[in-house]
């Protein structure tokens, strides 16, 4: 088995991790852990196939690492995003929850 | 290829020993810690596949400004972990075990049998890199063979700020961002804060000029400045801007701007959208950077600083 | 113009640029809108839109006489190192639906967003997000490689979400943050189907792959998670946990992109994934899972609509019932083993999309008229109303007609095109499926407008004074709808000709009364809530023989409500999202 199969495999359990963190641990902010969790090991993955496509006197295929650093900063405004959602949420509700329990009443429309 | 050496697969079995403390973990403080040690390390396996590209944006955004972001979001929301605690039962963590297994399984299977010879575009890459007279090639894809996927990304970064501001409360709108950090002037954070900028802007550049043959370019640049900025901001040094200034606005579409316009001059002028004239090539692919480091360290700086909050008058 | 099965296009067709433009002007509404500012954005928006609109109609103009799709080289760069752009006919359709709704939507949007009010923020996000989702759902439409069009669907994500929660309460931020979640969800295991096609066969480019694509470990997988992850987005039954509060949360004009727009972006990616890019890897089993999936999100969110209290929601959930609708055409354009059988069948599902966006998009329009008028949008709340607001009932009942199938609307011509080939293939019970659906539509939009047309003992008082040109808007609107069968389709979808010829026959009267009556006594029977004729002296005695039949409606409906809330648990709805992939990766892989 060469180093390339191991981090495959690394990726796949982190997929796998990052699945199960995402449906099981109930605050948001977990969840949004456990995405990011995910979301490396699908990068992890684009770089194991990049590593077995190397050629040409590269030791990585230049278009997955390419098509990575893109998914990275897309993962990262979306990090960003939903943790300035969560916050606001938290600020506006006085929790931080997903689950459809009736929430404190808000008279006013713009939470301050 | 070779036979996996012990050291991979003790880096692997770390990362997802790491992995796993994050998730099941109870406090979430300690799992943000957990993900932070783990994105550094998964920078190191980046550097192993030997991407190291990939391992400097990777260990600067994944890992360290990710990792900014979280453990910020985790100490406000500390006392929320205690109300949020209705953890869901055996038989729906069991299953979301064993569907995670069969994931997993399934994705380790399709790994496994990947063909041997893979499929590459690297010849292609390198045989095409007269084109642009830059010989990294991760930055000839982004920047060239590749370039609308970067300069719609780039609008994404746009709409993930807009989504973040629209978040303001309506008083403080144009406000700025985050609440205002107090240090001690004569601290530890306040001399860090005086110290590292003028040599972390000068280490973000450099990787951008480098990012033109070496493994570097405009985001890994981009998010040493936009630390730099976060630092002298939480050393109490320097206040978030309004985000109504207009010279903010500016920067903040400079790098999709410059690319749309080059794009369209292309199209005019040229062979076609995003393509670039030979022998120009270079110093435009160049500009795009210089701008798109600009925008890309204000834009993960004001991420970082969330929505505002403060009215701009005071 | 389909499918494409190879066609040489490694050269830019001599109007391809239009594509570009498609995606690069409204990209540049965004950019510049952002720098002007507050004051400047609507204006910046209405500079933008008459152009794309141009633009589009072009694109649109021009595709018949090109001889196969459009196609643009971006950098000149051919694939699989570049990336292509592409327009065939189904690009075409979609890319006029959504021009004419979003046209629509930001004259209704006129009044409500303007940025010289003392609150800017929201006309602010407003209109840079309605450029944005255009240029989003364009480079969707016309997007040749699986990237570009993963990069498209977060630039559709990030601009949706913030719409939810514009009004900044509670309950739409929660909304807004489990769509976010879900979503993202959804696209990350889009990209690591993609990341998997990638290693197998060394491009994402869609044309490449669907000439070097075979059943495969690697090409089932990437096609079990890409499906899953994009049924999450499109929220199709049982992964609809995100889309009823997040669609009745948002302002009107918002809801009317979302509902609309928004969801079709991720189905037209399924359909470029099992139509062009893995012919023949989706056989019966599955067709008929996707089918059998949108059977139940009829049946559930029809059931679910007509037990809603507030006319916003039951809209929501109208749209979970016609999102169903949707994949019913998988199993008739399909045949056994995967491949295009019946291009009817696939234009039925295309135009049942471009039907639903106008006449969904008109709806909302106009329930958002009525809730401004009357400040609330309770559908018992309603009495009178149609007296008070004409123009708006008249609007929502037009693209309620439309809707439930009635000639000579674009989901009538859907629904016979597909009917004709489940009669042709022998799937009679796809027949029963959409013919109720029909029935289903027809009966929340006959409750509604039952309650809209009652009279009303006390006087209706306006707390906001009714919009002549947002009620037109939405009218507009509602006819395109009504009206879609009518357009010549031939150079876009393989329609036949004759289909539209029977305008006034008598089957007209037949498809319009069916559904009517049917729809009439499913809403008594469904619809917990006292209806209008509950006091007149004549139902009393009705009332006897219905009782018995409502009660056990009424319990099934009940069960339906616990079912749906369990089911919309994020636990239960992303074991669910597993359970999918899991179950189309085996039925693919028992299938080859």
């Amino acid at each position: 088995m060469s180093g390339t199969t191991v981090f495959g495999l690394c990726a796949a359990a982190a997929v796998g991790l990052g699945l199960y963190g995402l449906i099981t641990n109930p605050q948001p902010l977990r969840k949004i852990i456990a995405f990011n969790l995910l979301g490396s090991g699908v990068f992890l993955l684009f770089g194991v196939v990049g590593r077995r496509g190397a050629a040409a006197g590269l030791g990585n295929d230049p278009v997955p690492q390419a098509l990575v650093i893109t998914g990275v900063v897309v993962a990262f405004s979306a990090t960003a995003l939903a943790i300035a959602l969560l916050l606001r949420l938290f600020k506006a509700a006085g929790s931080a929850t997903l689950s459809s329990a009736p929430m404190r009443a808000d008279p006013d429309p713009s939470g301050d | 290829m070779s036979i996996a050496t012990v050291f991979e697969i003790v880096l692997a079995a770390v990362v997802l020993g790491l992995g796993i403390w994050t998730i099941v973990v109870r406090e979430t403080f300690s799992a943000t810690v957990g993900f932070v040690a783990y994105g550094l390390l998964v920078a190191l396996i980046w550097v192993r596949l030997d991407a190291v590209d990939v391992a400097l944006t990777e260990a600067a955004i994944g890992g360290g400004l990710g990792g900014v972001l979280l453990l910020g979001a985790a100490a406000r929301l500390r006392d929320a972990d205690v109300m949020a605690a209705e953890t869901p039962g055996k038989v729906v963590r069991a299953s979301a075990a064993a569907l995670s297994v069969l994931t997993t399984a399934a994705l380790a299977g399709a790994v496994l049998l990947l063909p041997d010879p893979a499929p590459t575009l690297a010849p292609a890459a390198v045989a095409n890199a007269w084109a642009t007279g830059l010989s990294n090639s991760v930055t000839n894809v982004l920047m060239a063979f590749r370039a609308m996927d970067t300069m719609l990304e780039k609008v994404v970064l746009l709409l993930a700020i807009i989504g973040v501001w629209s978040l303001a409360p309506d008083s403080a709108w144009g406000g700025r961002p985050g609440p205002r950090h107090q240090a001690d002037p004569d601290g530890v954070l306040a001399f860090l804060a005086r110290l590292l900028p003028p040599v972390g802007i000068v280490v973000g550049i450099y990787i951008l000029w480098t990012g033109a043959d070496h493994p570097g370019g405009a985001f890994q640049g981009g998010a040493i400045l936009a630390s730099m900025w976060l630092l002298t901001i939480i050393a109490g040094l320097a206040d978030t801007p309004p985000v109504s200034r207009r010279w903010l606005r500016f920067i903040l579409v400079a790098g999709p701007c410059l690319f749309l316009v080059v794009g369209l001059v292309g199209l005019l002028f040229g062979a076609a959208f995003l393509s670039y004239p030979p022998a120009l090539a270079k110093p435009l692919i160049l500009g795009i950077e210089v701008a798109m480091i600009l925008t890309i360290a204000a834009t993960l700086g004001l991420l970082l600083a969330g929505a505002p909050e403060r009215s701009a008058k005071p | 113009m389909l499918p494409p099965a190879t066609v040489p296009d490694a050269v830019t067709t001599s109007c391809g640029f239009l594509l570009v433009l498609s995606i690069a002007v409204p990209v540049a509404g965004v950019l510049l809108a952002f720098v002007l500012g507050d004051r400047w954005v609507r204006l910046v928006a209405f500079t933008i839109i008459p152009i794309v609109l141009a633009i589009v109609a072009a694109t649109v103009l021009v595709l018949p006489q090109s001889k196969g799709p459009l196609v643009y080289l971006l950098g000149a760069w051919t694939p699989p190192l570049g990336v292509a752009l592409r327009a065939d006919g189904l690009s075409a359709v979609m890319l006029a639906a959504t021009a004419v709704v979003i046209s629509a939507v930001s004259v209704f949007a006129v009044a409500d967003f303007r940025p010289t009010a003392a609150e800017p923020r929201a006309p602010f996000a407003f209109w840079i997000l309605l450029l944005a989702i255009w240029g989003a759902l364009n480079t969707i439409f016309v997007g040749g490689d699986l990237f570009t069009l993963y990069v498209a669907l977060e630039l559709l994500t990030f601009a949706a979400v913030p719409l939810v929660s514009l009004d900044g309460r509670p309950e739409t931020l929660q909304a807004a943050l489990r769509y976010l979640l879900f979503a993202l969800l959804g696209s990350v295991l889009y990209l690591l189907g993609a990341a998997l096609l990638y290693g197998r066969y060394g491009t994402l480019d869609i044309v490449l792959l669907s000439s070097r694509i075979g059943a495969e470990p690697a090409s089932l997988v990437a096609a079990a998670l890409m499906t899953s992850g994009l049924l999450a987005k499109t929220a199709l039954f049982p992964l609809h946990l995100w889309l009823p509060p997040a669609h009745a949360g948002a302002p009107a004009a918002a809801s009317a992109i979302l509902s609309g727009l928004v969801v079709k972006g991720s189905f037209f990616i399924i359909v470029r994934l099992w139509f062009q890019v893995m012919p023949g890897l989706l056989g019966f089993a599955a067709t008929q899972l996707l089918a059998a999936l949108g059977a139940a999100a009829i049946v559930f969110g029809s059931v679910l609509a007509l037990r809603q209290e507030r006319l916003k929601l039951l809209i929501a959930y109208s749209t979970l019932a016609q999102i169903g609708y949707l994949f019913l055409m998988f199993p008739l354009a399909l045949d056994a083993s995967g491949y295009l059988e019946s291009g009817e069948a696939l234009a039925g599902g295309l135009l049942q999309a471009a039907s639903h966006a106008t006449a969904k998009a008109a709806m909302f329009m106009a329930a958002g008229s009525i809730y401004a008028g009357l400040g609330h949008d309770r559908i018992t709340g309603l009495h009178g109303v149609a007296r008070v607001l004409p123009l708006s009932v008249l609007a929502f009942a037009v693209a309620g007609i439309a809707l439930m199938g009635v000639q000579p609307s674009g989901a009538s011509l859907a629904k016979d095109l597909l009917l004709q080939v489940a009669t042709e293939t022998g799937q009679w019970w796809w027949a029963v499926v959409l013919q109720a659906g029909g029935i289903f539509t027809a009966a929340y939009v006959v409750l509604v407008l039952a309650h809209a047309l009652a009279s009303s003992d006390k006087s209706v008082t306006l707390i906001g004074p009714a919009s002549r040109p947002r009620d037109i808007a939405a009218l507009i609107l509602a006819l395109c709808s009504l009206l879609l069968g009518l357009v010549p389709w031939e150079p876009f979808l393989p329609v036949p000709y004759d289909s539209t010829s029977s305008l006034f026959g008598p089957g007209t009267l037949f498809k319009l009364l069916l559904p009517v009556l049917g729809g009439v006594v499913l809403a008594i029977l469904l619809s917990p809530w006292p209806h209008p004729l509950a006091s007149s002296a004549r139902w009393k005695v009705a009332t006897r023989v219905l009782d018995p039949f409502r009660r056990i409606s009424l319990a099934f409906g009940s069960l339906v409500e616990r079912g749906n809330s369990v089911l919309c648990e994020w636990p239960a709805a992303s074991i669910s999202l597993l359970v999918l992939a899991l179950l189309f990766g085996a039925l693919m892989l028992v299938a080859t």
